[in-house]
């Protein structure tokens, strides 16, 4: 069968199972959405490629399954760059296919060229440039493949557009050996003697702490997780990654680690003998200091990515393993530590004492923003799934609501990228259709990316976003406030302009505002009854909150420091 | 025919003590170089010499040999990270003490034939090879370990207008010795 390089695109996606593409066209591209018209494959138009990138990891990190965007040429690519960069950070597994320039105009400074494979090639897993209509469908089996195992990445495919245009026979590949991928063995063969080291270690210990990261959630291991866990009575902590890869119900949950991570699960991690890492890399936002993180604790590193391994703490038993294979090891040996009745009665303590927090409410407002949170959580069902974007407002949401199932918090964790909310929630609720999706914005990030929301409304879906409206760049604010003696700079944003309202209705949404308590739980039981447009709401919250607990940057985890109210209080 | 052992010369005037070998299997593609100099840049890891040459007998592999400063970064990590490369196929990790090095230096000194003497003396000295001669100037080439080719090269500064260039060395490990993965 002869095809065009861009039928065999298509046609090679459709091979591999893909129902949506993100995209947007231009010039380049042009010969691809052609063909994408007779296709059952659903295109959704954003209103900027970011919004596509966005999309795609928001539809991946809901679904488990690998996000597709596709744009053109120079401006295009580089458009959804931040996207890649993003989940390159996030391990996301996602599919970028770019329009390039016709081949002969490589290298001549053509009509929106630009190199996209060398601007991508340190935040990609990998990338192609395609020279032949011919070898398309290898390249977009071997990006699938390389995309979503091992440790899943971003990996884009550069289509030169008389590529796109010439004709091929078509074919494609059946086994892996046909990807062409001589250099690539992304499963590695259980150590087991590093396993029963790692037996071993955990049977001497008293004060262990199982430390579950975004590598958790990626190898499908939380059922996992919970019986290894339960077996062991181990305490859990989860990363802003691995948010919901163990139920924050469970009592032996402490919550999340690092700076902004509740006072249990910091002094936990600091206090332990022994830290399991499990798909965790020990990010700085973790450790704190590092010559101060968990002084006592040896560690045991399991990850799939042995570059990981000592890059940033000495690991006393490297595995280099998904995460679901190494607790089946550890279960399979009887891993049991000592009896943890001692350690449990501290951390108990130190949970009664400093739980999160924050100030009583007023009837009048404004908002506190943690209540905002807990009383959209309090009125929404179970399974929902919570997009953030970044800033305070997102380290609120990782608080203050309660993730249960894997799948359910979309977010931005190791680039920060504001504007990562509104585009993402629409990817995951594209992924997850019978789901309720919300997006906890910041006002800052909402204006980064409001214009999705064109592309909710038009596309038919219906997101919900709360608008954490405290007026400021509140996160930066937070620091100047804090380190930089209340010295503002250009962090004021004003919260009448935009008028979100009018924003979110020109663009086909329902718009909501909220400045008091009583609005507050109106509001939220208004977007709870609409399903067939996007809301927003515009929460008026206090300016003046500031996320607790916090560790300073560069401080040691020991330094913590506590919501005001729980001050003077002694430890 | 049994070779005399070689002595381990340790440091050289371009390399110090703690280098190590990445002698390193590449697919033939487009941009696997820049990947790799990329990924050294990104994550600061010095590179003493790198050399590339089509692999043995397959036209689908390169060669790489790369000296890596061991003090940048650890070994570990760079060989680890360099591993994660999809176009790198194969690393093996030479430590310089059971390595056999050997690096190409070319030279042409300025000299008129009547001030040769001398020069001929350093030439024989070094084991090096005349490989052109004109009135004004000699080409010599030596082929030896990095710590001869940077004796040569000291013994070539009292020359005035020398161009030198200096492949960077490519090794194998000796026989006996196994180089790790
Ligand atoms: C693209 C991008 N630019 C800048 C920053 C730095 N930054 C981190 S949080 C933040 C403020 C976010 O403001 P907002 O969305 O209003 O959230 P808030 O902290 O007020 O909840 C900024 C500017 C970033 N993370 N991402
Ligand atoms: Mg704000």
């Amino acid at each position: 069968m002869q095809l065009t390089g861009a039928q065999a695109l298509i046609k090679s996606l459709e091979q591999q199972g893909v129902d949506t593409i993100f995209g947007l066209p231009g010039g380049a591209i042009l010969p691809v959405y052609d063909p994408l018209i007779d296709s059952s494959i659903r295109h959704i138009l954003v209103r900027h490629e970011q919004g596509a990138g966005h999309m795609a990891e928001g539809y991946a990190l809901a679904t488990g399954r690998p996000g597709v965007a596709m744009v053109t040429s120079g401006p295009g690519a580089t458009n959804i760059v931040t996207p890649i960069a993003n989940a390159h950070m996030d391990s996301t597994p996602l599919v970028i296919v770019t329009g390039q320039v016709a081949s002969s105009a490589i290298g001549t400074d053509a009509f929106q060229e630009c190199d996209i494979t060398g601007i991508t090639m340190g935040i990609t897993k990998h990338n192609f440039l395609v020279k032949s209509a011919q070898e398309i469908p290898r390249a977009v089996a071997a990006a699938f493949h390389l995309a979503t195992t091992g440790r899943p990445g971003p990996v884009l495919i550069d289509i030169p557009k008389d590529v796109a245009q010439s004709m091929m026979d078509w074919w494609y590949p059946s086994s892996i050996e046909e990807y062409d991928l001589p250099g690539y063995r992304p499963e590695v063969e259980l150590d087991d003697d590093a396993v029963m080291r790692a037996v071993a270690l955990i049977g001497e210990s008293e004060r262990p702490v199982l430390y579950v990261g975004g590598g958790t959630l990626k190898s499908h291991a939380a059922a996992e997780l919970l019986a290894f866990a339960e077996r062991t009575k181990m305490p859990v902590v989860t990363t802003l990654m691995a948010r919901g890869a163990f139920p924050d119900s469970h009592e032996q949950h402490l919550g999340m680690p690092g700076m902004h991570g509740t006072y249990s699960a910091v002094t936990a991690i600091q206090k332990s003998d022994l830290l399991i890492s499990l798909g965790a890399r020990f990010d700085d936002r973790v450790t704190g200091k590092i010559p101060a993180f968990a002084p006592n604790a040896k560690v045991i590193h399991v990850d799939i990515d042995r570059a990981e391994f000592n890059k940033v703490r000495h690991a006393e038993v490297a595995i280099q393993s998904n995460v679901a294979a190494a607790l089946r090891a550890f279960d399979g040996y009887g891993a049991t530590p000592r009896n943890l009745d001692v350690w449990w009665k501290e951390i108990r303590g130190w949970r009664e004492q400093y739980p999160l927090v924050y100030d009583a409410p007023t009837d009048e407002g404004p908002l506190r923003p943690q209540h905002v949170i807990e009383a959209i959580a309090a009125k929404s069902g179970a399974g929902t799934i919570v997009a953030s974007g970044v800033g305070q407002h997102q380290m609120w949401a990782s608080q203050f609501w309660k993730f249960e199932e894997p799948g359910t918090w979309v977010n931005s964790g190791g680039a920060g990228t504001m504007g990562f909310g509104v585009p993402s929630a629409i990817g995951a609720k594209v992924g997850r259709p019978d789901r309720t999706v919300w997006c906890i914005d910041g006002d800052g990030c909402f204006q980064m990316t409001a214009q999705e929301l064109v592309t909710a409304r038009s596309e038919g879906i219906p997101i919900k976003v709360a608008i954490l409206n405290n007026a400021y760049l509140g996160m930066v604010r937070q620091w100047q406030e804090m380190f930089y003696e209340e010295r503002y700079s250009e962090v004021y944003l004003s919260a009448d302009l935009p008028d979100y309202v009018k924003w979110a209705e020109s663009m086909g949404c329902v718009g909501l505002r909220a400045t008091n308590l009583k609005e507050m739980h109106e509001v939220i039981d208004e977007a709870n009854k609409i399903n067939d447009v996007p809301v927003v709401i515009d929460f008026r919250t206090d300016a003046s909150e500031k996320v607790f607990p916090m560790v300073a940057s560069g401080a040691s985890n020991d330094d913590i420091m506590v919501h005001p109210l729980q001050r003077g209080a002694s430890r | 025919m049994t070779a005399t052992p070689e002595p381990f010369l340790g440091a050289t005037d371009h390399t110090p003590v703690r280098h190590h070998i990445l002698s390193v299997l590449v697919e033939n593609k487009a941009g696997v170089l820049a990947r790799i100099a990329g990924l050294f840049a990104r994550r600061g890891f010095n590179i003493y010499s790198l050399a590339v040459a089509p692999a043995e007998s397959n036209a689908r592999f390169s060669r790489v040999t790369i000296v890596v400063d061991a003090e940048s970064a650890p070994l570990e990590q760079i060989v680890g990270q360099l591993d994660k490369l999809v176009n790198v196929v194969a690393i093996t990790d030479i430590s310089p003490k059971d390595a056999l090095e050997r690096e190409l230096l070319l030279a042409t000194i300025k000299t008129d034939v009547d001030n040769r003497t001398s020069l001929l003396d350093i030439i024989a000295n070094a084991g090096a090879a005349i490989v052109d001669v004109d009135a004004k100037s000699v080409t010599v080439m030596l082929a030896a370990t990095p710590g001869g080719c940077d004796e040569l090269e000291r013994a070539l500064e009292s020359y005035d207008g020398v161009e030198l260039h200096r492949t960077g060395r490519v090794a194998l490990p000796r026989l006996g010795k196994l180089a790790s993965a």
